[in-house]
């Protein structure tokens, strides 16, 4: 114990000081450690500055100092060696609406409108009413942006519409009877033919005389004058009838009549107001749209087209049935392995060989279903990917609980599966959004078709506009991607908050 | 009572059943056959509808048009071609000139890709940052913009060929395009190849026989200064003996424009810088990914063995981040020459800028033309997946073992 205690040193005098250790922190401690710490790093230092110094200073000079502001035509842009922001100035309305008439451009305003108030409160995660304000974004969005952009009214409702399809349909399956009935003549397995082709027609006869009282009263509608507000009324008594009947009965079926009466109330609101009834607004043809417009349509179309086309497509490649597997991969692998341009040609040259002779598609849908085709695609393997992060354990609960398929999926696994690949599926929308450009080689004048356009009038043409117009049109690109990006980036970490220590 | 095992049930008609209708039994099939048929109906309704709308335009549907004339020129190609071949030789001119512009950009974009991915990884904060600005700016604008962006800006910027920018006197830079020297073969060339084939097989069967000298004996046998010989030694020897293998031919300014050299067309020039530097930025992030994702204990354990940072870095980080890139890699590779088909927009003549473009328009054979584009590109990357998985496969067996 003493020996311890005898072999303690204890210190009798204070030490001297020493001097305060060099600054690592702050932005002097930066340049001493990250910038100027060796002889290599302050060449790298000095070469990157020099980078920097070409690059930045020019674009700023072209950009702000040398750049002309004002000017009325291409002369005041000649003298100048910067930016010919007048030529933006001019092309503004040709960049942002096409050649959308001028009297009608409050529509898209509009529904430019519409649109930030829709989306902002549902990326904004603390706000409430989700479920709400995504249905409206979803399905009531593009229907009332369609009317308003578009123009035009309706002349009936949900009963005119479900009978004019099925009438389609119906005389398709009776015309593939009638044509093996014929081929019966000729073919050497005519009885099996024969057989087959009377079947079909017979079933084609017997949904016929099923859906003949609905085609009777449509019929009767449009010989009376107010045929879209008692179709209105007819489909909305239907409708209610059934989410009563599904949701229950006099048991729990309330709530859902209630929804479902809410809705269509709304729905009247919104046909009352834009005059859908009686002719709507002045027609718009799309060819006539342009610049931002297009390329916001075709971005939101997209996005809003295929998720569910995705969500279908990574189901089925997981069902066990075999035939719908097959056909989900197959599909789902000949979109992702071609290029996005080949699908639009398809999309303008084949898709309107594939469809009846009298059945014209515009030049916009036509471009929209490649898109969505394409699009779901890639949206598939995202949700597929959510769909294999969700634990077995899940889904088997689901079922001990006695949930039938349709509810497991749709109540358990895909609301967390999907909130699983929202970073995922918002890059998607990235690269969607940049693929819009694309369209321009379809003949349809999106942002960029439009300043490609605008280079060509002889009016602005100058040295300096090209550079000025791939400015303008970049830094609009620029901003909606890197918006995005960053925006996933934020859900990212708010999804991972409780992996960080 | 006996108490024999019971028999277990017939197996067959359960396994049929699973077979046919998965986990769901004959709902499953009940659900395939409707599914079946509206296949089938729809498949119908194309068919009849585009051979009615064909009978209609007057189109005469099959591959016949293959071998009529196109009459038409195109600007580049690989191989001989005038405007009276064969509407075949102009597919096969419009893939290779695909595959070139393909094979030249994902060259230039790994390259500066795995240089930007150095430069984000460094120690040096400016230099990171300007790595960072470059992948933020490329990544977030279409490709199809920074295309045009090169061909009408840029290109259409520079001087013309009386004075174009000069790089040291063998190649010019003008709005014309890109010319370069030429290699004209001379006598010496037959003598200089196989030599040169000579000398890579010898020095990888050399490393070959190394390797398994090393990993079954524990010899380490120094094989660099035998490759450097039997690779740049004896090919110098030979051009000793025989002579030159092959000239250059300098392009010469003649009038208006260049004479001698050959001419890269600015389509050329403008497409692969614009994929290269846009593909760069992806792989840049890639690499950046891969090498992150090894952790730091490797590096740490490796120099604990003893092994030089370079060895560390060669034998055990890098095989490891390999493992992490070599798939999205090969996606981004597919990628570009996806993109490779925007050469449409600027008319420099790739696959479907001749064939699904100007030959489509001569014949109208839209079914037969657009699905032979689709279907040379479903190949390429059916291959490159296929490719993929097999190399998937061996890493996965090398990790196992």
């Amino acid at each position: 114990m003493s020996d311890i205690a005898s072999s303690v040193y204890v210190r009798r005098d204070l030490l001297a000081e020493r001097p305060a250790p060099v600054k690592t922190t702050g932005f002097v401690g930066l340049v001493r450690t990250r910038l100027l710490n060796s002889p290599t790093n302050i060449l790298i230092t000095i070469v990157s500055a020099l980078l920097l110094w070409f690059t930045i200073v020019p674009s700023v000079k072209f950009l702000f100092v040398d750049a002309v502001w004002t000017g009325t035509d291409r002369t005041a842009c000649l003298t100048e060696n910067g930016a010919c922001w007048p030529y933006i100035q001019a092309k503004l309305p040709q960049l942002i609406y096409g050649f959308y008439p001028e009297a009608e451009r409050w529509r898209v305003d509009l529904t430019f409108f519409l649109a930030a108030v829709l989306l902002v409160p549902m990326l904004i995660p603390r706000l409430p009413a989700k479920g709400l304000n995504a249905s409206l974004f979803f399905f009531a969005f593009p229907v009332v942006s369609f009317f308003l952009l578009l123009g035009g009214g309706i002349t009936g409702f949900g009963l005119s519409w479900t009978a004019g399809l099925l009438q389609l349909f119906d005389d398709s399956i009776i015309g593939a009877g009638q044509v093996l009935l014929n081929l019966s003549k000729t073919s050497a397995i005519a009885p099996l033919l024969w057989v087959l082709g009377n079947l079909i027609v017979l079933v084609g006869t017997a949904i016929y005389w099923l859906i003949f009282p609905l085609t009777w009263l449509r019929d009767q509608l449009e010989g009376t004058g107010q045929s879209v507000w008692t179709d209105f009324a007819i489909t909305t008594a239907a409708v209610s009838l059934i989410s009563f009947v599904m949701g229950g009965g006099v048991r729990t079926g309330w709530r859902p009549l209630a929804s479902t009466i809410v809705t269509f109330i709304a729905i009247a609101i919104v046909i009352k107001l834009m005059g859908l009834d009686h002719g709507g607004l002045p027609v718009v043809q799309t060819r006539l749209w342009g610049g931002l417009l297009v390329t916001l349509v075709v971005s939101v179309a997209g996005i809003v087209t295929s998720l569910p086309i995705g969500i279908a497509l990574a189901l089925g490649r997981r069902s066990t049935i075999p035939l719908i597997r097959i056909f989900s991969i197959a599909f789902i692998e000949f979109w992702r392995g071609v290029p996005l341009i080949t699908v639009l040609f398809f999309a303008t040259y084949m898709l309107p060989l594939f469809l009846p002779g009298n059945f014209t598609v515009d030049g916009l849908v036509r471009a929209l279903i490649g898109i969505a085709l394409f699009t779901g695609a890639y949206q598939a393997e995202n949700v597929r990917g959510g769909l294999a992060a969700i634990p077995r354990g899940q889904g088997e609960a689901a079922a001990a609980l006695g949930l039938s398929w349709w509810k497991t999926t749709s109540l358990i696994v895909l609301p967390q599966a999907l909130r699983h690949v929202i970073p995922n599926l918002v890059n998607s929308f990235i690269s969607l959004f940049k693929d819009t450009s694309l369209v321009s080689i379809v003949a349809l004048f999106d942002l960029l078709g439009s300043l490609r356009a605008s280079f060509a009038d002889p009016k602005w043409s100058a040295p300096s506009t090209l550079f000025t117009g791939f400015a303008f049109a970049g830094i609009i690109y620029f901003l909606f991607c890197f918006g995005m990006s960053r925006y996933s980036l934020f859900v990212e970490n708010r999804l991972n908050a409780h992996r960080r220590n | 009572m006996s108490t024999e095992a019971r028999k277990p049930p017939a197996q067959i008609a359960l396994k049929i059943r699973r077979v046919l209708g998965g986990k769901t039994g004959w709902n499953g099939i009940a659900v395939q056959l409707v599914f079946a048929a509206i296949l089938g109906w729809i498949g119908y309704e194309i068919v009849s509808n585009a051979r009615a709308n064909l009978e209609n335009q007057h189109i005469a549907a099959g591959f016949g048009f293959l071998r009529n004339n196109a009459g038409f020129d195109v600007n580049q190609t690989l191989i001989s071609y005038t405007g009276s071949d064969t509407f075949l030789r102009v597919f096969v001119v419009g893939l290779l000139n695909t595959l070139v512009v393909s094979v030249v950009g994902i060259v230039f974009a790994t390259v500066i890709g795995f240089i930007v991915a150095l430069c984000r990884l460094s120690p040096n904060w400016l230099l990171s940052r300007i790595g960072e600005i470059y992948v933020e700016i490329i990544r977030n604008l279409p490709v199809l913009f920074q295309i045009l962006f090169w061909y009408l800006a840029v290109l259409a910027a520079l001087p013309n060929p009386r004075q174009s920018i000069s790089l040291f006197g063998i190649a010019f830079v003008s709005n014309r395009g890109l010319v370069i020297p030429r290699p004209i073969g001379e006598s010496g060339f037959e003598a200089f190849l196989a030599v040169l084939v000579f000398g890579i097989v010898a020095s990888l069967s050399l490393r070959f026989y190394a390797r398994r000298a090393l990993f079954q004996r524990g010899q380490v046998i120094r094989i660099w200064p035998y490759m450097l010989g039997l690779l740049f030694g004896l090919p110098l020897v030979t051009m000793l003996v025989s002579g030159l293998p092959f000239t250059f031919e300098l392009p010469q300014l003649k009038g208006f424009n260049f004479a001698g050299g050959s001419r890269v067309i600015p389509e050329f020039v403008a497409l692969t810088l614009a994929l290269s530097t846009y593909t760069a930025a992806f792989i840049a992030e890639i690499v950046r990914a891969g090498i992150l994702s090894v952790h730091k204990g490797q590096m740490e354990a490796g120099a604990s063995l003893g092994l030089s940072r370079g060895s560390t870095l060669r034998l055990i980080v890098v095989p490891q981040a390999m493992r992490v890139i070599v798939p999205p890699l090969t996606n981004q590779y597919l990628n570009l020459t996806k993109n490779s088909s925007l050469a449409v927009a600027i008319g420099y003549p790739d696959l479907v800028s001749v064939w699904a473009g100007t030959s489509l328009s001569q014949t109208g054979q839209a079914i037969e033309i657009i699905a032979m584009t689709m279907g040379v590109y479903l190949l390429i990357s059916l291959l490159t997946s296929a490719i993929m998985s097999v190399y998937g496969w061996r890493v996965s067996r090398s990790l196992g073992a």
